[in-house]
């Protein structure tokens, strides 16, 4: 197991140079130019845009651009924004918010999903299980930006439980409503996919064996129902954590949250390279150790998968 | 066997003693849309203490309902429509969810049919066994341990303390049964419901298997209910018979009893159908068939038998058909990284086949049997050795050559409902190896398949049907009648009736044997089932990890059988050596 670990680990780098290149490659390929995309209506002169150039080293071929990026990337810097701010700074403000957002969305999802999917699962044809699979429908079918507007107006707005913005520093308590907002649709996902499994699982010969040896049905339900029932739902998680990092875009649009959607839409936007490639070099390491943590917690769960060295 | 057989044969009750378990008029039924379909109608039977008692009876009989009603596991939509289950003089059908569970495990014990499904992957046997005990008992802790232990000690898994933390996937067959069968008996039940706890399983395995049930049974006095549709088994393992036909108790009595006089029609066809018990009958017809000397010596007038005997004459002075010689297979199994080990599946085999005749070919899972079925199909190429069919080298056959012999040499397969394609019906999943090898007209095809239909016994209408539509035995013709199609000279049979009720097995074996007389087939049989051999094969090859350990003519080879691996195969066949007078 620790060998494939470490071979996993290992994989991450062709991962980590192949994404940064293909990103930096479409970032350098955008139309426009940046600086003038900068300063707007009123173009510098020639010389400013020159030195400009120069300092973001705009003016070398797009290889060694690239490989100077990379150079500086791993003596730690990872450059400045056309502001002027470094990217490290953007970062270190800019991560914790939506990793806050996205471990909340998880719980929450993760949580009232598996619950809700079990009950359903158990309750097969019933009216529980009717409504679930009802709701979980139009949270998959509605947009996200509306179920987020009609929470925003709902919660607060006219029942003014919750801030309708969150500030800057966003703690915690101000994200449990986004949290919601973005966990919504997968929250639909992990309905369906826990009540599809344990209801496969319900029938499984196993689980009448448990129930012939005098089990009570609550043990029999966790036991030999839920945790085999939790491998598919596991795997959709780990995927998650990656989307609920990056689609936070629009939930943080809406609750005006300074996270990480924001600030790389922006970048894009301005053709910030660096910022953009940062941001993005970051996120495909967070997804590559999501995959790993899932397939690590799915021997874990299920014993027969044993990776190979 | 015999003895332990005879033994509980004259186990008679006291009819004084209370009945353990007492089912009178139950009807259970599953509901479905068009109302409550009846899977169990009107069944009554009365177990005592310290007997075992079999209810025997094909697929859809309702024997297994009949014991899930028992402990209130019925599948699905099941519910006990009318009638009364009386444990110890209780009604378990008015028990209360939370009662049942305190009877389940703790006095009725349950022993599943399929080791591989009935243990929870994700759990390791220790946890699943320790689980069943924590529910009825009080020990915990080191006491727990101790005890699971000596549950699976006494299930026959002598290295149990070691083997706690393994998970089922890790433990073979017939040592996931025998955990199932510890969990069973681990609270001491007064009645044990044990639902085909073998028929997965190899016969020897399976021999051990119901041996040690046995005993364990009969050292703890507990009531054995045994359901299993293998009449010589339960013959051989329960004192009491109930035989079970579409719902309906239609036989019950004492074994030995209804195996010398079966009074119902459907218990008489079992009888006559069943191989296992039919060996020593089957060797008077065999008698009468083959050495043709003594049809005549006899008197015989029928024709179709002398000149079958005289065809075998002919052709077992002949040369062989096929002949294989010193094949060997061997198969790279891949090790962690560049690492291979190497399993010989086939070690130097050699036997030949003389047209028209039968050659079983015997062994249980992982013996080879089935390679060497491939390695002559071509489906897989050999590691060494010689194949040689009708004179010619079968090993370098390319392009035509090799359409050529496949033409002239057809498989059946075991799985009737893996083998048919669910979209194609009948008529083009029969005419289609026609149309592979670009035979005939459309119309020559058409009149071809109406042709094959007859000869497989199917009305020509089943041509428009679908697999899905027909049952295992008409699947099984149909499979039959693809493989006929070419008019190949030999039939490959790998476990081609090993998937079937014993009826529908008798009927299949009759039509094999009726097409070899009338089309001069040639047969390798390839099968598990030595009862099934005796029925139909004129010579037999015992296979032993890859190799050929005996090969004989079958009447040399169940008569007087020189490996022990093959008197134990002999030794293991369910009713075998049940002694009924007839």
């Amino acid at each position: 197991m620790l060998w494939y670990t470490g071979k996993r680990l290992l994989q991450m780098i062709p991962v980590f140079f192949g994404a940064t290149f293909l990103i930096y490659f479409m970032v350098f390929s955008l139309p426009g130019d940046p600086i003038a995309a900068l300063y707007g209506e009123r173009p510098p002169s020639p010389a400013v845009i020159a030195q400009i150039r120069a300092e973001y080293n705009l003016d070398r071929p797009f290889i060694v651009q690239y490989l100077l990026y990379i150079g500086n990337f791993f003596q730690g810097d990872l450059g400045t924004t056309y502001s002027g701010r470094s990217v490290s700074d953007v970062m270190a403000s800019a991560f914790p918010i939506t990793a806050r957002l996205a471990m909340l969305a998880l719980a929450f999802e993760a949580l009232f999903g598996i619950l809700v999917g079990l009950i359903a699962g158990l309750r097969k044809g019933k009216l529980f299980d009717a409504s679930a699979l009802v709701v979980s429908l139009l949270l998959i079918s509605v947009p996200t930006f509306v179920i987020g507007f009609v929470l925003q107006f709902v919660f607060g707005v006219q029942l003014d439980w919750a801030r309708t913005t969150v500030s800057g520093a966003a703690p915690w308590d101000q994200l449990i409503l986004p949290a919601l907002v973005l966990a919504s649709v997968s929250f639909a996902y992990i309905v369906r996919l826990t009540r599809a499994s344990v209801s496969d699982n319900l029938n499984a010969d196993f689980v009448r064996t448990a129930t012939a040896k005098g089990l009570s049905r609550p043990r029999v339900v966790t036991v030999h129902v839920l945790r085999n029932s939790l491998v598919p739902v596991i795997t959709f998680l780990g995927v998650d954590i990656g989307s609920l990092m990056v689609g936070a875009i629009v939930t943080e649009g809406i609750f005006n949250i300074n996270g990480v959607g924001g600030t790389v839409f922006k970048a894009i936007r301005l053709g910030e390279g660096p910022t953009v490639v940062s941001f993005i070099a970051v996120m495909v390491v967070i997804f590559v150790l999501a995959n790993l943590l899932v397939d690590l917690l799915y021997a874990a769960l299920d014993p027969r998968i044993r990776y190979a060295k | 066997m015999t003895q332990l057989a005879t033994e509980t044969v004259n186990q008679i009750p006291s009819s004084d003693s209370a009945p353990l378990l007492e089912i009178r008029d139950l009807e259970v039924g599953f509901r479905t849309q068009r109302g409550i379909v009846p899977a169990v109608r009107g069944v009554s039977l009365t177990l005592y203490p310290g007997q075992t008692l079999a209810i025997v009876g094909e697929s859809g009989s309702g024997k297994t309902t009949t014991a899930q009603a028992i402990i209130k596991l019925l599948a699905g939509t099941g519910q006990v429509t009318a009638g009364q289950i009386l444990f110890e003089g209780r009604d378990l059908t008015t028990l209360t969810a939370a009662e049942m569970q305190n009877v389940r495990g703790r006095q009725i014990g349950y022993v599943p049919q399929d080791p591989m499904s009935n243990l929870n992957p994700v759990w390791n046997i220790g946890f699943q066994v320790a689980e069943a005990i924590r529910a009825n008992s009080d020990l915990r802790g080191k006491a727990l341990k101790q005890r699971t232990i000596e549950v699976l000690q006494e299930a026959g898994l002598s290295d149990a303390a070691d083997r706690l933390k393994q998970y089922p996937h890790q433990f073979s067959g017939g040592m996931r049964q025998r955990v199932l069968i510890g969990i069973g008996l681990s609270a001491r039940p007064k009645l044990l419901i044990a639902d085909e706890p073998t028929s997965a399983l190899d016969v020897t395995v399976q021999r051990q298997i119901l041996d040690h049930l046995a005993t364990l049974t009969r050292d703890y006095g507990t009531s054995v209910l045994f359901i299993t549709h293998d009449l010589g088994l339960a013959a051989e393992r329960a004192e009491q018979l109930v035989v079970m036909y579409k719902g309906r108790v239609v036989e019950s009595g004492p074994s030995q009893e209804i195996l010398s006089n079966p009074q119902h029609p459907y218990t008489q066809r079992l009888v006559a159908a069943a191989p296992s018990l039919a060996s020593r009958r089957i060797q008077s017809k065999k008698n009468e068939d083959a050495p043709a000397t003594e049809i005549f010596s006899a008197g015989g007038t029928d024709t179709a038998l002398i000149r079958r005997a005289t065809e075998r004459e002919l052709a077992a002075s002949g040369k062989d058909l096929i002949s294989v010689e010193g094949i060997t297979k061997m198969y790279r199994i891949r090790k962690s990284g560049l690492r291979y080990t190497e399993l010989l599946a086939v070690n130097d085999v050699s036997f030949g086949v003389k047209k028209g005749t039968t050659t079983a070919i015997v062994g249980e899972s992982g013996s080879g049997k089935s390679t060497v079925a491939k390695l002559i199909l071509q489906l897989e190429s050999t590691t060494s050795g010689r194949i040689e069919f009708d004179g010619q080298d079968v090993a370098g056959l390319t392009g035509r050559d090799l359409l050529k012999f496949r033409r002239r040499v057809q498989p059946v397969f075991q799985d009737p409902y893996g083998s048919l394609d669910p979209q194609y019906n009948v008529g083009n999943t029969i005419a289609e190896p026609l149309l592979a090898h670009k035979i005939g007209t459309k119309k020559e095809r058409q009149k071809r398949v109406l042709e094959l239909l007859d000869q497989v016994s199917l009305p020509a209408s089943t041509q428009f049907r679908y697999p899905s539509e027909l049952s295992g035995g008409q699947r099984q013709r149909i499979a039959i009648a693809r493989a006929l199609a070419l008019k190949p000279d030999v039939l490959v049979l790998d476990e081609a009736v090993s998937a079937l009720d014993v009826l529908v097995q008798g009927q299949i074996l009759n039509l094999l044997t009726e097409l070899q007389t009338e089309l001069g087939l040639t047969y390798l049989f390839i099968t598990h089932d030595l009862a099934v051999v005796r029925l139909v094969a004129d010579n037999v090859c015992v296979m032993q990890k890859g190799r050929i350990v005996e090969a004989a003519s079958t009447d040399e080879v169940f008569d007087n059988p020189h490996e022990v691996y093959t008197q134990e195969l002999l030794a293991a066949i369910p009713g075998a050596n049940f002694e009924f007078g007839r």
